[in-house]
């Protein structure tokens, strides 16, 4: 039996003439210790994907099931990282990190408790910004905030929807190495909604596309063979890294293609062509 | 939720920012763009005030014109020339028993104003001087068991005014005592909504008259027998009454459209109910609240001088209504400067719940 599995998920939202299917069909298995990747367009479904798994919301028909059990609400052990951060912006850094370590170790004394908060936001480099409040913050140390949250929990399987987003390169390379570290260490499970390749590719054990929506569905799944620990600059020259890439890219820029012909106006476009698209190939917001 | 309370802020909470550039033209900081700016600010604003007050100065002059003439010529038809003479020379004279009564001028409503200060002031040493003649007896009369005897003389203008702010304190304190609770329960859950529904859009247009009716009937039934004056009672209950609705209102739409986001959050952390509504719920509806509380605060200013006057408990609204019926030369300008001082107070009520909002609320642009 897989660690989660989701059989023949289907979701609609709104009612009779309103009604969109917005996922259809979903079935996926992922093993304990697994770190799955999702890559998809943007209103694909992805973070309504990410809402059944978390048990926020409930599938229209269709089995959501964790450790064999079906899923029936939240649950401290999996832990979220939203994607529009949500933290809450009358508390500081400290207290949105120290309240979710409070209800995930409630038996903990206060001064535990704290030294938690402050290892995990050393972790995302905040201390500085421990007592500011989110709106003091730019977007990406909010975003940080985020992870420090989540992963201060210690779940036993982490969800992440988008979470290095609004990251520069280099703070999204060093969360990166934290996130793998810590689902390494204990043997996680995690699973990662993202709209770089690059980045499914260097951190899952697999990447699964989602299709375009309404009626999304998975795609092929696409192994990823590489050794871990992984390095970014070695990998560049890997050429099973470079067939994996271009493969899940090509599939990407077929679906899309695809849903372009769909689309009842033309589109009348200029005459260019652009530069090695293939390498600056990103999608989603 | 660390405060520190500079000049700037003050003023700027008081909406008296120019102070601050005041402040600059004194000490030489102040750039061409932000004189501007302080033109705007000051002389603008006092130009204007004394534009309304010429207006004001020539209305009440031209007003009296009417009356006076008025007079004259009905005195001239009823009683013949000798006596409108008589009278015309009287109002030039100055002579109070003749003036015409109308809307009073600027001037007269200042002369008002300082003899009800010296007539506080008159007042006030006469209280002094009553406690201390009492003191000693009152000592011997306690120490025997027997109550004391209290000062029961005319209250003043600047007592009056005291009398008013206590009951709207008292109102405004029952209103946010109930209202918010209950507006909380009615946002938590949609079955007390739709039971309080209709009962809120119902009440919340009754006009302050029959709030107080209302009220009375009950209180006076409940205090039957006693010998106390309940008029404080009343008013301060119908006032309360009266200005609760939008604290209601504003609490139960704040606490039942908390943004989703906030919700998850305390879906994921599995927050129990207590912890929920302490740690999510309140704080982010917070800010609607205050604009509730704040908009109850002005209403039970607002209603206050009519609910006293019906109430007949001491207070502005009695002070009003006592000079109405009075009739004196002065009384109107005693009203007029009763009017000032209303809305004088409202606003500083005004500015004093802006101050409190933005110093607990998470997020200083809210606040209106
Ligand atoms: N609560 C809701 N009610 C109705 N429709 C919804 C709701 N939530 C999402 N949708 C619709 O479902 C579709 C998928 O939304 P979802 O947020 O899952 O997309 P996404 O893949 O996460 O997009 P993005 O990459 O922009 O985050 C969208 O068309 C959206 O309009
Ligand atoms: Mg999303």
């Amino acid at each position: 039996m897989a660690y989660l599995e989701l059989n023949n998920i289907c979701k609609t939202y709104g009612q009779s003439d309103g009604e969109t299917e917005v996922l259809s069909n979903i079935n996926l298995k992922i093993e304990e210790g697994e770190f799955v990747a999702i890559v998809g367009f943007t209103g694909s479904g992805k973070t309504t994907l990410v809402n059944l798994i978390n048990g926020l919301i409930k599938p229209t028909s269709g089995t959501v099931l964790f450790k064999g059990e079906p899923v029936d609400g939240t649950s401290h052990e999996r832990g979220v990282i939203f994607q529009n951060y949500s933290l809450l912006p009358w508390l500081t850094v400290g207290q949105n990190v120290f309240m979710a370590v409070k209800e995930a170790f409630p038996k903990k004394n206060k001064k535990e408790l704290h030294e938690i908060v402050a290892n995990y936001v050393e972790m995302v480099s905040l201390t500085p910004a421990i007592n500011k409040r989110p709106n003091e913050l730019s977007g990406g140390m909010r975003q940080r905030v985020a992870v420090a949250r989540a992963l201060a929990m210690k779940p036993e399987m982490i969800i992440m929807d988008e979470p290095l987003g609004a990251l520069d390169a280099l703070t999204r390379g060093n969360l990166q190495d934290e996130i793998l570290n810590i689902w390494g260490k204990d043997k996680r499970t995690a699973l990662l909604i993202t709209n770089d390749v690059d980045e499914g590719i260097y951190m899952a054990d697999r990447i699964i596309p989602l299709r375009p929506g309404p009626n999304a569905t998975l795609g092929p799944e696409f192994k990823i063979d590489l050794e871990r620990p992984r390095d970014k600059t070695e990998m560049n020259d890997n050429p099973n890294f470079k067939k994996t890439r271009n493969e899940i890219i090509e599939y990407l820029m077929d679906i899309g293609n695809e849903r372009k012909s769909e689309a009842k106006e033309e589109y009348i476009l200029p005459d260019l062509v652009p530069k090695d698209f293939v390498n600056q190939f990103k999608f989603g917001r | 939720m660390k405060a520190s309370l500079t000049l700037g802020k003050v003023t700027n909470f008081l909406g008296l920012g120019f102070f601050i550039t005041l402040k600059d033209l004194f000490t030489g900081k102040l750039e061409k763009e932000e004189f501007k700016n302080f033109l705007r600010k000051t002389i603008v604003p006092l130009v204007s005030i004394l534009l309304f007050i010429g207006l004001w100065h020539l209305g009440a002059k031209s007003l009296y014109n009417i009356e006076a003439k008025f007079k004259i010529e009905k005195a001239l038809q009823d009683q013949g020339q000798v006596a409108a003479d008589a009278l015309k020379t009287c109002m030039v004279s100055g002579e109070s028993s003749c003036q015409p009564n109308t809307l009073p001028s600027p001037s007269q409503v200042w002369n008002s104003f300082q003899s009800l200060l010296r007539d506080h002031n008159i007042i006030s040493a006469d209280k002094a001087a009553f406690i201390e003649k009492t003191a000693a007896m009152n000592e011997k009369r306690v120490a025997a068991g027997k109550a004391a005897i209290v000062y029961t003389g005319r209250p003043s203008f600047v007592d009056q005014v005291f009398t008013s702010l206590q009951t709207v304190f008292a109102g405004f304190l029952l209103a946010l005592l109930i209202a918010v609770p209950l507006g909380i329960f009615i946002g938590l859950s949609p079955n007390l909504k739709s039971a309080f529904n209709w009962f809120i859009q119902i009440f919340k247009p009754v006009s302050p008259v029959v709030w107080y009716l209302l009220v009375f009937m009950i209180v006076k039934t409940l205090l039957i027998g006693s010998t106390e004056d309940s008029s404080f009672t009343i008013s301060f209950i119908s006032v309360g009454l009266c200005s609760m609705w939008a604290t209601l209102v504003n609490t139960a739409m704040g606490v039942s459209t908390v943004d989703k986001d906030y919700i998850n959050v305390a879906k994921v952390l599995k927050l129990g109910t207590f912890q929920k509504i302490f740690k999510v719920v309140l704080p982010s509806s917070l800010p609607l609240i205050f604009t509730g509380l704040k908009i109850t605060l002005s209403v039970a200013w607002m209603v206050l001088i009519a609910i006293e006057l019906l109430a007949q408990s001491p207070g502005l609204g009695l002070f009003v209504w006592e000079e109405f019926q009075n009739g004196a030369n002065d009384s109107n300008a005693k009203i007029i400067v009763a009017m000032f001082a209303i809305g004088i107070i409202g606003f500083l009520l005004d500015r004093l719940m802006l101050m409190i909002q933005n110093w607990v609320s998470f997020d200083k642009t809210d606040a209106i």
